[in-house]
């Protein structure tokens, strides 16, 4: 699906990503971890293209996407959503939504009709259901919980009906309780859609609770990846990141 | 469902014609016209520029280039060449687009503050090129001798009444152009963009090529309300070009409300409202009007029509950040 071959960023003089290769398979679940400042977000940064790297090569379903610009990575179906919620606070959910859906359509610069056009709502609604959104459609979304708030982020993407969707934290800020639900919620738009999907995450119960491969980033290298089990076994890995469970025993 | 809205849209718009064709016959004199045809003028170029700052979070602060270039393109055409008026019309129109497209090219992508400077920045040169050029503009004497050939279609655009009426009808024709395209989904793009910017790029919104579209749109627009301004002060002044005339249409946005539609218009008509009574009254008129603004800015927190709407339980109108 994804596949990322010696990809570098620097900023000044620090490679905040450096030779970094890897692959996402198709309709995997994928965890992307790291101690802060491994480069996780710069990462995402660079597959969506809101940074252009220095070096390296991004292959998307078999075509070259390196340095494309946002707009057009975004068409040929990898979504984002963003650790800071973003999304159009003076619109409610539902309109956040069918605005969305109209952009995705090609519809943006259309001064014939009036918004939303046939099919648009309808749609709109359909995206918000898969997030259980459903009954705060008309809320504004300024006024959503923290927690909604970042549904609609995930939502928006969703309405690009993407084949891959790259998750930047979905729990961040969230207490232990929400954070679950969240999850959860991934989990099951991961299945009912049949999407790629690569999340970053901190808080390792859920990281080896649900994903099916996971890659470790530290210092903007590739330290480890495999599956949950492999990875909680990677000796490099309980060193750099895990730690022991005798260490944390001693103390 | 889009389309009766349409439709209602225009049928307030028709009564709004009517209702003021029918006023002069009751309430006879100049005044009332004159301040009408004032009020159309200054709505339409107040309107044009909120759909820049309250609709996209442009905030530009040289706007008025395109109000005066509005009323010396017009007015020159009228005065030099020997084009009808509907032609002159429609040439001012392509010429305030043909520019708009040059200074917005080169504005847009520069962020807030940087926008608001390099925008009023323009409109400064043209205003000294207006000055400078005396002989084609007449300097600061202005552009006088009249605009001939006002007869159009057996109406005679001299006659106070009728161009009272003609003005009347562009401001609503202007509103209802306006009206439908903040309605449409390029209406949206709009509101996306000054939401949020990089998420509207991360949708696969063109976001340069959409501001650049309503830059060059509200340019139009303001060069219309330029040209019915033409017509009433029968030629140009270097007054109608120069950047105070930006700074009054931001406060006729400020006083009516960025987040209602007509609160421009409503805006405009306080802003002259004021104007006419308190230069009656005193010769600092500066600052009164000053401190009117600062009791809306700090007591209303937002321009009067907003301020309505809000009250009577809608939601917060949109356009405030």
């Amino acid at each position: 699906m994804l596949q990322i071959t010696g990809l570098t960023k620097r900023f000044g003089g620090i490679s905040a990503i450096s030779d970094v290769t890897m692959t996402f398979e198709a309709g995997t679940l994928t965890a992307v971890i790291g101690p802060n400042g491994a480069g996780k977000s710069t990462f995402f940064n660079l597959i969506s293209g809101a940074f252009r790297p220095d070096a390296g090569e991004v292959l998307f379903k078999g075509e070259n996407i390196t340095g494309m610009n946002r707009a057009a990575i975004v068409r040929r179906g990898i979504g984002r959503a963003f650790q800071v919620a973003s999304f159009f606070p003076s619109m409610t959910v539902v309109e956040n939504l069918m605005a969305a859906i109209a952009a995705h359509r090609g519809q943006w610069g259309d001064l014939n009709h009036r918004f939303p056009r046939q099919g648009v709502r309808a749609r709109a609604l359909e995206v918000a259901e898969m997030l259980g959104l459903q009954d705060s459609a008309g809320v504004l979304s300024a006024n959503l919980s923290h927690g909604d708030q970042k549904l609609l982020d995930i939502a928006l993407a969703l309405a690009l009906e993407p084949s891959m969707l790259l998750l930047d934290e979905p729990t961040a800020g969230m207490g232990p309780e929400e954070r679950w639900r969240m999850i959860e919620k991934v989990q099951r738009l991961w299945q009912v859609q049949k999407l790629t999907l690569a999340f970053i995450e901190h808080d390792m119960d859920i990281v080896f609770g649900i994903s099916s491969s996971i890659r470790v980033l530290c210092y903007g290298r590739v330290l480890a990846e495999g599956t949950p089990a492999e990875i909680r076994a990677n000796p490099a890995v309980i060193e750099a990141y895990l730690g022991t469970p005798d260490a944390e025993d001693d103390l | 469902m889009g389309r009766t809205h349409t439709l209602r849209d225009i049928a307030i718009g028709c009564l709004v014609v009517a209702v003021l064709a029918a006023i002069p016959w009751m309430l006879p004199g100049k005044a009332f016209q004159d301040f009408v045809i004032r009020c159309a003028s200054m709505a339409l170029f107040a309107t044009s520029l909120n759909l820049l700052v309250g609709y996209t979070g442009l905030s530009s602060f040289g706007h008025g280039l395109f109000y005066g270039l509005g009323t010396y393109s017009f007015a020159l055409l009228m005065q030099k060449t020997t084009v009808s008026l509907p032609l002159a019309f429609l040439l001012t129109l392509l010429i305030s687009a043909a520019t708009a497209v040059v200074v917005g090219a080169i504005c847009i992508r520069l962020r807030l503050i940087y926008f608001a400077f390099v925008t009023l920045a323009m409109q400064m040169l043209a205003h000294s090129v207006i000055i400078s050029w005396v002989g084609l503009t007449g300097g600061d004497q202005g552009l006088q001798g009249g605009i001939p050939r006002r007869v159009v279609a057996g109406i005679d655009l001299g006659n106070q009444y009728n161009l009272y009426l003609f003005s009347a009808a562009m401001l609503v024709i202007g509103l209802l152009l306006m009206r439908h395209i903040v309605a449409t989904t390029f209406g949206t793009s709009l509101r996306m963009i000054r939401d949020n910017e990089t998420r509207a790029a991360f949708l696969g919104i063109s976001v340069w090529r959409v501001k650049l579209t309503v830059f060059v749109l509200a340019a139009v627009f303001a060069s219309v309300g330029g040209m019915v301004m033409s017509l009433f002060v029968s030629g140009a002044y270097p007054e109608l070009i120069n950047w105070p005339i930006s700074g009054d249409a931001i406060f006729a946005i400020v006083m009516g409300g960025v987040g209602s539609f007509l609160g421009p218009t409503v805006g405009t008509m306080i802003l002259l409202l004021l104007n006419d009574v308190v230069t009656r009254q005193t010769e600092y008129y500066g600052l009164a009007l000053g401190l009117i603004i600062l009791l809306f800015a700090l007591g209303l927190r937002r321009g009067v029509l907003d301020f309505v709407t809000e009250r009577l339980g809608g939601r917060p109108a949109g356009g405030v950040h």
